[in-house]
């Protein structure tokens, strides 16, 4: 492996482990927000997608990916693409596990296929275990939480209230 | 409020704009009342009924200036101006916004916003599900993003109505009273204005009266479950919203949303 084959894969690295701003515990590859990678000369091109529309978060994380970029001398190009919509089901099994052991719970799969059809989902009658204890006898106390990619549930077993990422 | 306008002189949108300040035009209707309705949602962030509330009015109107900033981007892009969403938000005056007059009105109680809310979040998913195939590609994605985000939105003003509707004898009477007070506010919705009738002739856009049905039936039969009454037509109804023609409260509230940048042009943080 020549030097600079080593520089463009370390550089890789570093942008698909770039730290969710909301949720430091899951990278931006794991959430399934990082869409592509490309490494041209110099420049380092990155075509982000937002979960939400609104999301405040995006623009830290392109300061973010232009932060570890600017530390491998090279300079990045962030491309924040619309098209195809960002959908929970991107997410990876780490990113799943990763959520859960900090204590939100994972979106349930198969949104980006309900949400393609015409048929909405009844959002209030799901079955979510609880992070801490896994009981799945657990309520939804408000569809929205502290940010726009999560609602706020509590288990009805440890009584404890927890955090839900949205399938969307 | 008033019916038609008697213009002297030249009506504003007396020319239908083509091609880019078409698209440009429209996406600017459907950005001003994404903006505007933000704009009343972030007011109710400490005033209501409970803390969750706060946090999910907050974030139904982050979705909204999510959208709007993406449709007033694409407008300042095709446009030939060369504004930026900040320029379209902040520097543009009251006459120039192309919102209805139902984003406009001032907050009222909880079940006002609800009965708002579950009306416009039905017309919105209606409206951005048909988008999806519109010929403008910026346009097709900011819908598809925003119809899941829309869904939601939906969901949670219905499942209020039906607690409110179907709750106390209070809380029956204030959601039915809140159904009367957003009527004559609706209508305004379904107009095919001249815009929206260019662009959903040129496969831009999409004619507002075909939303028409599939939103009131979905209202309706909600409003039914919720063991309340669906109004019977009002005596009167607003109109004039997308030839910028709005109520007093607008200058209030544009008053609210654009001093602070109006203040301080061109600012940095």
């Amino acid at each position: 492996m020549t030097a600079a084959t080593r520089a463009r894969t370390d550089v890789v690295a570093a942008v698909r482990a770039v730290p969710d701003p909301e949720v430091p515990v899951i990278s931006i590859e794991d959430l399934g927000i990082l869409r592509s990678v490309e490494v041209d000369g110099e420049v380092v091109r990155v075509v982000i997608t937002p979960t939400y529309s609104g999301c405040p978060a995006m623009r830290a994380i392109e300061d973010g990916i232009g932060a570890v970029v600017a530390a491998h001398g090279l300079r990045a190009e962030v491309d924040v693409r619309l098209a195809p919509a960002w959908t929970t089901d991107w997410m990876s099994e780490r990113g799943r596990d990763a959520l859960a052991r900090f204590g939100i719970a994972p979106p349930q799969p198969g949104a980006g296929v309900a949400a393609a059809g015409p048929v909405s989902l009844d959002l209030s009658v799901r079955r979510v275990a609880c992070p801490l204890c896994g009981s799945e006898h657990t309520e939804q106390i408000s569809r929205f939480g502290s940010t726009s990619c999560k609602a706020l549930r509590r288990c009805l077993d440890c009584h404890e209230p927890f955090e839900e990422f949205k399938a969307i | 409020m008033s019916g038609d306008v008697t213009w002297v002189g030249k009506a504003p949108e007396s020319v239908v704009p083509e091609g880019d300040s078409l698209v440009a035009a429209y996406c600017l209707q459907l950005g001003d009342d994404a903006l505007i309705y933000a704009q009343r949602l972030g007011e109710w962030i400490s005033r209501a009924p409970q803390i969750e509330e706060d946090m999910a009015l907050g974030n139904i109107g982050l979705d909204l200036l999510g959208q709007a900033r993406a449709l007033l981007t694409r407008s300042g892009e095709l446009d030939g101006t060369g504004r930026g969403e900040d320029d379209l938000a902040y520097f543009r005056d009251e006459r120039e916004f192309r919102c209805v007059h139902l984003v406009q009105q001032p907050r009222g109680d909880f079940a006002f916003e609800m009965a708002r809310m579950v009306w416009f979040a039905a017309y919105q998913r209606e409206l951005y599900a048909a988008l999806t195939g519109s010929s403008d590609p910026v346009l097709a994605a900011i819908a598809a993003k925003a119809v899941k985000e829309v869904d939601y939105h939906r969901d949670h003003a219905e499942q209020w109505v039906l607690r409110l509707g179907d709750g106390t004898q209070e809380s029956h009477e204030r959601m039915q009273a809140a159904l009367e007070v957003v009527l004559p506010y609706l209508a305004e919705l379904f107009d095919d204005d001249a815009v929206s009738s260019a662009a959903a002739e040129a496969g831009i856009g999409v004619l507002p009266s075909s939303l028409h049905d599939a939103v009131v039936a979905r209202v309706a039969a909600l409003v039914e479950r919720a063991t309340l009454t669906l109004p019977d037509d009002s005596r009167w109804r607003s109109r004039g919203g997308r030839r910028g023609v709005h109520d007093q409260c607008m200058g209030y509230l544009l008053a609210e949303m654009q001093h602070i940048a109006r203040s301080h042009p061109g600012a940095t943080w």
